[in-house]
């Protein structure tokens, strides 16, 4: 079994038993946070480049960690101090980076559809990292393990996503993932906030907070992104975070033993309160550690592939 | 490609007597049971050295603790094998370093399993020493790799393929010598 594409673009393309093996191998890539020697001959003699046109600091980091523990040779460009400056196109420069020998290219950019511009004009791998509102794969699969790792299974949950869903690609990787593993999904947040006909994707709408937490297994809120929108679509944060926010009050109209998630970086006091942020139940620092180990696992699936079969002694 | 089975070369008490003429050597050579630890290879490695164990356990009165090396991620061939196996986790329950441990697998052949296995015990720590333990070992080695303690020497072919099947994993002890049927191509194995 492995993975049909050589690209990871978004969390709809890939196949349910797809996301089962990339869960499943990410477990063992886990382990080596508990070893001294963080370093595994996996990608040795690969080489991976990181190809980020937005600000980053806990994707990029990770994938870093992902591809150095297993013994690639990484590369970050920041595409402020690149040719990209000097007009250099995307498909110019992802053509640039195979000639200079990467293997796998991990971008992230404004723009939706992006990285699949790169990925059909070049041999090596793409990964996507987030483009635009559109999906932010390995966000949505990290979110998927801790969600299992903490639950042991994601059929039958409640979960509930909170916040700006129409303008973030997490909310909808992990809308693609989590209802093709089976849970139910209610996303919740300001009518401004929903784009128009998400119940396609087979979510349920709530507008009003306090009914969409009952009975949640899984709370995941998300940050309202002032930088993609300046277009007054609430009134004020001080409205937003009195409806919208989570505390310690609201929460407990969910289960007592919901999961709390963000996918970083968190604006304590407006989406959620620093008390719930640090409480038992927010795995959110674990969200981090377990990108990582799916990065890994990503790595290790797209570096695979060749002739002939047997495995023995 | 069809695997054409050619003659059963161990029985379930041939099986047992290897495992218990083994674990005798390995209390012979290491003056006791002393220091030792058991890590067996995923997949019918484990199994081994857990009979191992018990069996030790039989003579010596020592319990020895048993862990499982997952080598996948270790492996020199990633790129060139079609089917890419699944990784699965390595279960060491106790520190290797300081420990002589003995590795256990089922099939020793090219040499490149027990090479990677040693590389990855090294990332867990510092043993003392590492010994290998086999129950078969079909030659073709191609690096400088050789067994401490071997249940059965057979010579083969590289057509030929050597199955090793325990009742913990396939529902019964035996091994079996099979071979790739005339007109398909070589297997290619590591």
């Amino acid at each position: 079994m492995r993975l049909k594409s050589k690209d990871v673009l978004g969390l709809e393309d890939l196949s349910v038993e797809e996301i089962e093996l990339i869960l499943q191998t990410a477990e063992p890539c886990k382990q080596i946070f508990t070893r001294d020697i963080k370093k595994l001959p996996t990608l040795r003699g690969k080489t991976m480049v990181n190809l980020f046109y937005e600000p980053s600091t806990r994707t990029r980091t990770s994938f870093e960690l992902a591809g150095k523990w297993m013994s690639a040779d990484v590369t970050n460009i920041a595409t402020a101090s690149s040719s990209v400056v000097k007009g250099e196109s995307l498909k110019d420069t992802a053509r640039t980076l195979e000639a200079l020998g990467a293997n796998i290219i991990v971008i992230r950019h404004q723009m939706a559809g992006a990285p699949h511009v790169i990925a059909r004009c070049v041999k090596a791998s793409v990964i996507n990292a987030g483009d635009g509102m559109h999906e932010h794969p390995t966000q949505g699969l990290l979110d998927l393990f801790t969600i299992r790792e903490h639950k042991g299974r994601i059929a039958g949950l409640k979960v509930v996503i909170v916040g700006d869903i129409l303008h973030s690609r997490v909310a909808k990787s992990n809308i693609w993932g989590l209802t093709k593993l089976g849970a139910e999904v209610t996303v919740c947040g300001p009518p401004t906030l929903i784009p128009q006909g998400i119940e396609r994707m087979g979510v349920e709408v709530e507008y009003n907070l306090d009914v969409a937490l009952r009975d949640a297994d899984v709370v995941n809120i998300l940050r309202i992104q002032l930088e993609r929108q300046k277009k007054g679509l609430f009134p004020t944060i001080r409205e937003y975070s009195r409806l919208y926010g989570v505390d310690a009050k609201r929460l407990r109209i969910a289960k007592p033993d919901a999961l709390i998630m963000h996918p970083g970086p968190a604006t304590l006091g407006v989406e959620i309160t620093a008390d719930v942020a640090e409480s038992a139940r927010s795995v959110i620092r674990k969200q981090v550690t377990n990108g990582v180990a799916v990065r890994m696992a990503l790595l290790y699936l797209l570096s695979g592939g060749g002739a002939s079969s047997e495995i023995a002694g | 490609m069809a695997l054409v089975e050619k003659a059963r070369i161990m029985d379930s008490d041939g099986i047992r007597r290897a495992t218990m003429r083994i674990a005798h050597e390995i209390i012979e050579k290491n003056k006791g049971a002393a220091g030792l630890a058991f890590v067996g290879i995923r997949t019918r490695g484990f199994p081994l050295a857990k009979r191992l164990a018990e069996a030790i356990q039989q003579i010596e009165g020592t319990k020895l603790p048993v862990g499982i090396l997952d080598i996948t991620l270790y492996r020199d061939d990633l790129t060139t094998i079609a089917v890419q196996p699944v990784v699965h986790k390595t279960e060491i329950p106790f520190d290797v370093s300081e420990k002589k441990i003995i590795l256990v697998d089922d099939v020793l052949y090219t040499g490149r399993t027990i090479r990677a296995a040693m590389d990855a015990l090294m990332d867990l720590g510092r043993p003392r020493s590492i010994q290998l333990a086999v129950l078969i070992d079909r030659g073709h080695r191609e690096l400088p790799i050789r067994a401490d303690y071997i249940g059965k020497n057979v010579p083969t072919s590289r057509r030929e393929v050597i199955s090793v099947r325990l009742s913990e994993i396939d529902g019964s002890d035996e091994v079996i010598i099979q071979e790739f049927s005339e007109n398909s191509s070589l297997p290619c194995q590591s």
